[in-house]
């Protein structure tokens, strides 16, 4: 038994599909500057790089509010992607850089005469554009394949994934990995021939992640209304009564880490030519537990409220930090705490608890009401 | 999914897109100044020093007047410590707030991240600390020390107090790499074996050196087996070592080395990241005798520096910045530099007689700009660096440097790596 999509979701995606695909760069493109529908290419470029962190949020939600996997390493895949794509870029400055050299500026500044073996394939976008997929995918398939043959779960799950992208963090600072160190890949020129300099270009990369994150919600919907769906499900509330039912539950949830390994890469990718830049910092512990905080304020198992979550929680940032530079942090901290300790269900589930709170608090009056006229009839029940 | 969470996602949307598009406006008499630096996350305990040092020659320039008869007007964005976010707000002050220039970034990955950002827009930034140099955009202007204005000299010092041994350590990333690489060459070329220079070498397949010394992660804490390394190498009385550990670590590294018996006068370590804001923070008492090397030191003894302190700390005491530091403050070479960076714009400003980048930059790069500043003269060079002086200072119990020797107007050269040939 499937369950169906209502006519008024569709339509409602549709809208917002296109207002995000369609009209938001639209207004960018075609009105003047001065116009107040017009949207500057700073914010053009700042709500390219918001779409991607809210697919990362997507991901997350499909392993923690879908799957109970409690993923504290999800940047890593994001950092994987971007780095994947990040090397083509490096390779498509050519000679543009500093040093005039067809190796890319941190490599001649460590005296490489030679482009490592391993880098080569990457001057191919094709090549780089599948490992933005499969490197994620292949990271998250060994270390999902040995976590959950192992049974590993809960809480110590978690630690797990924190600990591996406090490695790969590491791992990635060195300089001898030849993936730029501490300072990473910056200061990329082109892709695929066009100026990332350019408006369009940032224009056309917005609308790359929104399509891309339009696509993900989509294919997450979907498969949350499968029987698919349904066993991610059961995996979360009972995993154990999922396996006495004589489902492979390791497998399901080796296929959803894979797959939100896969989405996040794809949002790195699609994150980095944007901001221009991809270092060992995007995998620090702390960035991973930030998209959790995302995904916890919008809400989770609901697939928009991360989306809200990860654009509001970071335009909340840029214009908070801003405002307040020196009390900023602070500031969103509140937030976040306010939302764990009074909103479980984060922002979209707000109405409904509203709602409850309202009912429970009309039941509390009846039930006060009826004690009161209990208490009336006293005698007569106080003998039983 | 319900339309009531639908249709907030969009309210949530729009209200977002419509908040962050409200237009800055900038007042007829003022020019909109950036300053971009780290107010929280791991660097602002350092970076928020140089914000502060800002406002300060902000403040005073406006008290005189301004520039070009305008008063400035500070745009403060925090970095983070979060270099995404540096482009971000770098991006921000550039196409939003259209500021005239920028003064900020401490780390070389955060300026590596917002220098597309100023060469797309044409943007002008200061850049006030000491770095690796092999680097020139045309859209920054660098007040801090390139290695020969600091590790160089350095060198130079301890060869001529008899130091035969060299010992390279580091912090695992750009700065201290390419520092190491440039003071092998120099060391070679001075006629210094290359069995005498410690931590170790690491060659391609071709044999050539691509990195000297010894590297450790951000925030290593376990120095033992290394300063026991040290120690063999110091035995025979007339070595030295040349450190370019970052920040924290820096604590069990000089622990570990006292703990070993090692003393500043058997084998004294020249820090390149260690100024007096940094020694704030650290117990000093393991760092007696010891040497850093840097252009500008609190204990310079001439009219302007003992001005610029004063006037300093007076304005801490009553500036109306939100949770300002007021008390145990001290005066450091970034801090120096950044304040000379403000005063060098501010001259060449006055000279083009226009804050537009292109004409600021052409008297800029004339070489006719200087400043005397707390640190001396400094010069803005043709190559977008600064001449000045270079002192090397003794580490004190109380955080502050006893000068020991002092190097005039060293010219800039970014560009170091390959320039010394072997004799």
């Amino acid at each position: 038994m499937k369950q169906e999509v209502s006519k008024k979701e569709v339509l409602i995606g549709a809208i917002v599909a296109v207002f995000l695909i369609a009209v938001i760069p639209g207004l960018n493109a075609f009105t003047p500057a001065g116009s107040s529908l017009h949207v500057s290419d700073f914010n053009i470029n700042l709500w390219g790089q918001y779409l991607c962190l809210a697919i990362v949020a997507v991901s997350i939600d499909m392993l923690w509010g879908y799957t109970g996997l409690l993923s504290l390493g999800q940047m890593l895949f994001f950092s994987l992607g971007g780095y994947a794509l990040g090397m083509h870029l490096m390779l498509m400055i050519g000679k543009l850089g500093q040093y005039k050299s067809d190796l890319p500026d941190f490599m001649v500044f460590l005296g490489y005469t030679k482009l490592p073996a391993h880098w080569e394939p990457f001057a191919h976008f094709g090549f780089a554009a599948f490992a933005v997929l499969w490197v994620p995918g292949v990271v998250a398939f060994i270390f999902g394949y040995l976590a959950f043959r192992s049974r590993i779960r809960g809480v110590y799950f978690s630690i797990l994934t924190q600990a591996l992208t406090y490695a790969a963090c590491l791992l990635f600072f060195r300089n001898e990995l030849t993936l730029g160190g501490n300072n990473g890949f910056t200061d990329f020129k082109t892709l695929l021939g066009f100026d990332l300099g350019t408006p369009g270009t940032q224009r056309g990369l917005y609308i790359a992640s929104a399509v891309a994150l339009v696509l993900v919600y989509a294919l997450c919907r979907w498969l949350t209304l499968t029987k698919f769906g349904k066993v991610q499900r059961a995996i979360r509330d009972s995993e154990n009564r999922v396996l006495f039912s004589g489902y492979a539950a390791a497998n399901f949830k080796l296929f959803v880490f894979v797959l939100a390994g896969m989405i996040a890469g794809l949002a790195g990718a699609l994150y980095v030519p944007q901001v221009g830049i991809i270092n060992p910092s995007q995998m620090e512990p702390a960035k991973s537990l930030e998209a959790i905080v995302w995904v916890a304020v919008g809400g989770r198992a609901s697939l928009i409220g991360p989306i809200i979550g990860a654009i509001g929680v970071n335009g909340l940032k840029s214009w908070a930090s801003q405002a307040f530079p020196a009390y900023w942090p602070i500031f969103l901290g509140a937030m976040f705490v306010v939302v764990v300790l009074f909103m479980p269900r984060g922002v979209v589930g707000l109405p409904a608890q509203i709602q409850e709170a309202w009912r429970r608090h009309k039941r509390a009056k009846e039930a006060t009401a009826e004690a009161a006229a209990a208490a009336t009839q006293v005698p007569k029940d106080s003998q039983s | 999914m319900k339309l009531s969470q639908t249709l907030q996602a969009m309210a949530v949307g729009a209200s977002l897109l419509v908040g962050t598009m409200a237009p800055a406006r900038a007042a007829e008499d003022t020019v909109k100044v950036g300053v971009l630096h780290s107010l929280s996350g791991t660097m602002a305990i350092s970076e928020t020093s140089l914000r502060d040092v800002l406002l300060f020659a902000f403040d005073e320039i406006n008290a005189k007047g301004g520039v070009l008869g305008k008063k400035i007007e500070p745009v403060v964005v925090d970095g983070a410590s979060n270099w995404p976010l540096f482009a971000e707000k770098a991006k921000q002050l550039l196409e939003v707030d259209k500021v005239s220039v920028v003064f900020g970034c401490w780390t070389s990955v955060s300026r590596k991240s917002v220098l597309p950002v100023f060469e797309k827009n044409n943007g002008l930034l200061f850049y006030p600390v000491q770095y690796e140099g092999e680097e020139l955009s045309k859209n920054i202007f660098y007040t801090a020390e390139a290695v020969n204005q600091q590790a160089i000299p350095a060198v130079d010092y301890l060869l001529a107090d008899g130091r035969k041994k060299f010992y390279l350590i580091g912090t695992d990333y750009v700065y201290p790499q390419t520092t190491n690489l440039v003071l092998l060459e120099y060391l070679l070329s001075k006629g210094v074996p290359i069995e005498n220079i410690g931590g170790g070498l690491r060659k391609d397949e071709a044999g050539k050196v691509i990195s000297a010394g010894k590297y450790t992660p951000f925030g290593h804490t376990d120095y033992q087996q290394i300063v026991a390394e040290i120690k063999q190498f110091a035995a025979t009385g007339d070595a030295c070592v040349i450190n370019t550990i970052n920040g924290d670590s820096n604590v069990p590294f000089f622990k570990e080395f006292a703990a070993s018996g090692l003393t500043a006068a058997d084998c004294p370590v020249v820090s390149m990241s260690l100024s007096e804001d940094e020694l704030r923070s650290l117990p000093t008492k393991d760092l007696v005798g010891h040497l850093g090397c840097w252009a500008y030191f609190m204990s310079i003894d001439s009219k302007e520096n003992a001005a610029f302190k004063k006037n300093f700390f007076d304005w801490l005491k009553t500036a109306k910045v939100q949770g300002i530091e007021r008390t145990n403050r001290v005066t450091c070479s970034p801090m120096v530099l950044s304040y000379d960076g403000v005063y060098l714009w501010k001259a060449a400003v006055e000279k083009a007689g226009s804050f537009d980048v292109d004409k600021v930059r052409e008297v800029l790069e004339s070489g006719k700009i200087t400043f005397d500043g707390p640190n001396g003269l400094n010069t803005v060079e043709e190559n977008h660096h600064t001449k000045k002086n270079t002192y090397i200072g003794e580490t004190k119990a109380d955080g502050q440097f006893k000068i020991v020797e002092e190097f005039k107007q060293v010219y800039p050269e970014p560009f170091l790596k390959g320039t010394f040939v072997k004799e």
